[in-house]
């Protein structure tokens, strides 16, 4: 359970986030949508403690996120941000071995071997283990990252738009993977994610969180928030969720 | 390739010690005097120096996480030579020890004023931060240089910024064996500063203190550059050609490839010195000019490269 209380966050001096209350759930997949600008990064940033907030507070169970320590913090939740400066030639397996560094802190044990060799099969990863993470494609990149996200075994999980420049079908990967993750029957886990694409929120989160201008607009299970009347409202424009084959689609209304 | 690269190494060494004016099999030589007064430390202080700087190159490109950077692109050298001619301005009579304390401080002064300016420099293109660093690092050479001017410090600076091992004898160049010591600190430090490459983002959701580890690593860098720059003076490209070829090879972890990085830097720089040695017999051209010329080509090469490996998403 992640509670949000009275949340404000600056960024370079400019108001980011409004006095912000709200609940997220510990477990499934939950999307934070809304227009650009609507500070859903700047939201997630400070969910992960990476971001420190002008007012307010985040509890993760209870525990001030901002007041742990770096290293406890990362033992409870684990954070993938945007595309990195620069594509790391680490191979894939030493790579989702370093989402195992907050456990072992330089030192692996056969506990740490097992949890990357079971984040490698789980996201199809096994026959690149051995290959650079610089010669992948985007989407394997991406699994990489959440393997890597996933070997950290933290009940919580945060992405920051992983989806962004990736084709559909690597796309489609990325969010079956988190499916995955959040569903995953030895350990599951709430997985935040930040999408852009409505479609994909539609199809595959289990909770919703929509923003707009730094405050709150609506949240909660995807039925309530997925409607046409919220959509249209949160991005100023006619839109309408239809059923097309059984996936939900977001067209112009 | 690692055994390879042993015995490359082993030959380098040998033949170091072997090239030079006096005949070493000349009954007229005490053969073993020369060898231990000069061609040895000679020898030592290329490979100390080539080393250090290879590491130094590895630790800056993972810091910034841009490969085309090193230490001589980032104002280090620079600031070191600032803080030396501050030294011998207002204390000429400070032991050493002193003194490289004072360029090391000075480098790292320089070095966390680029990481400042490299906050504000847009990542979509790698080439400019470098380009960034190279101004940077031509204006504090330009203060270095109207410093010198202005005390009559020519000739000191001339020692600091043309890197080269004439000059190195038994009692002049031990001050580099702490490159050595470094080396074992940052063997120590690998997996940080491997998580650093990761990006701050990454790397502190990883639990790892953020600003501890870039200031050790840096610290680390300004240390070593500041004993190259007062032993043997400045080596540009060494920082950025070895790494790069060894990253290109073996992949980023620092821990595997700290060896591997140190070993192809001495050897470098050591190859460096020899051809400088060899070209114009019994004349010699400074290591630092070889090194510049080979160095700028695979420069080049590099600035080329990335475009084939696809920086993004491929």
């Amino acid at each position: 359970m992640i509670e949000i209380e009275t949340l404000s966050v600056e960024r370079d001096h400019a108001p980011v986030l409004h006095d912000l209350s709200l609940a997220l759930p510990a477990g499934g997949l939950t999307a934070l949508i809304g227009p650009n600008g609507a500070g859903k990064s700047s939201l997630l940033l400070t969910l992960a403690g990476l971001i420190a907030p002008r007012a307010g507070r985040v509890r993760l169970d209870g525990e001030d996120i901002h007041a742990m320590r770096p290293q406890a913090r990362a033992l409870r939740l684990a954070f993938l941000g945007q595309e990195q400066a620069q594509v790391s030639r680490l191979t894939v397996r030493e790579m989702v071995g370093f989402g195992r560094w907050p456990h072992h802190r330089g030192r692996p044990g056969p506990a740490d071997r097992a949890a990357v060799a079971g984040a490698l099969a789980l996201f199809g990863l096994g026959e690149l283990a051995e290959r650079p993470v610089s010669s992948l494609s985007g989407g394997q990149r991406q699994r990489t990252q959440i393997a890597m996200a996933h070997a950290q075994a933290t009940p919580l999980v945060l992405l920051d738009e992983p989806l962004s420049a990736l084709d559909p079908r690597y796309a489609r990967e990325v969010m079956e993977a988190l499916v995955a993750m959040a569903h995953d029957p030895a350990a599951p886990r709430g997985v935040v994610v930040v999408l852009h694409d409505l479609g994909m929120a539609a199809r595959y989160a289990d909770h919703v969180v929509a923003m707009k201008h730094g405050r709150l607009v609506a949240a909660g299970p995807r039925r309530e928030v997925m409607r046409d009347a919220v959509l249209s409202a949160l991005f100023d424009t006619g839109l309408k969720l239809r059923e097309v084959e059984g996936a939900q689609v977001v067209l112009p209304a | 390739m690692r055994l390879s690269l042993v015995l490359i190494f082993v030959l380098l060494v040998g033949a170091s010690l072997g090239i030079g004016v006096a005949d070493l099999s000349s009954v007229d030589v005490d053969a073993g005097l020369l060898l231990a007064i000069s061609r040895w430390p000679r020898t030592a202080a290329a490979l100390l120096a080539g080393a250090g700087l290879a590491l130094a190159g590895v630790v800056v490109q993972l810091t910034v996480q841009n490969r085309l950077v090193e230490p001589g692109l980032t104002g280090t050298p620079e600031a070191a030579m600032i803080g030396l001619l501050g030294i011998t301005l207002f204390a000429p009579g400070a032991p050493i020890l002193i003194k490289m304390a004072v360029a090391a401080l000075a480098a790292l002064a320089g070095t966390l004023g680029f990481l400042a300016l490299a906050r504000h420099v847009p990542r979509r293109d790698p080439v400019l931060l470098p380009l960034v660093g190279l101004v940077y690092g031509g204006i504090l050479g330009a203060a270095a240089l109207w410093g010198a001017w202005i005390t009559d410090l020519m000739q000191y600076l001339g020692t600091w910024t043309a890197g080269e091992f004439s000059g190195v004898l038994r009692g002049r160049y031990e001050l580099l064996w702490l490159v050595a010591g470094l080396g074992v600190l940052l063997w120590r430090a690998a997996d940080r500063i491997t998580i650093l490459g990761l990006g701050e983002a990454q790397a502190r959701s990883l639990g790892l203190d953020y600003r501890q580890t870039l200031v050790l690593g840096l610290g680390i860098v300004s240390l070593t550059v500041a004993v190259v720059v007062v032993t043997v003076g400045a080596l540009p490209f060494v920082g950025l050609v070895v790494p790069n070829i060894v990253s290109r090879l073996r992949g980023d972890n620092l821990r595997a490839n700290l060896g591997p990085i140190a070993l192809s830097g001495g050897a470098a720089v050591l190859a460096a010195d020899m051809v400088g040695r060899l070209v114009r017999f019994p004349y010699e051209i400074p290591a630092g000019t070889v090194f510049a010329v080979a160095g700028a080509g695979v420069f080049l090469w590099l600035l080329h490269a990335p475009r084939r490996e696809g920086r993004a998403h491929g």
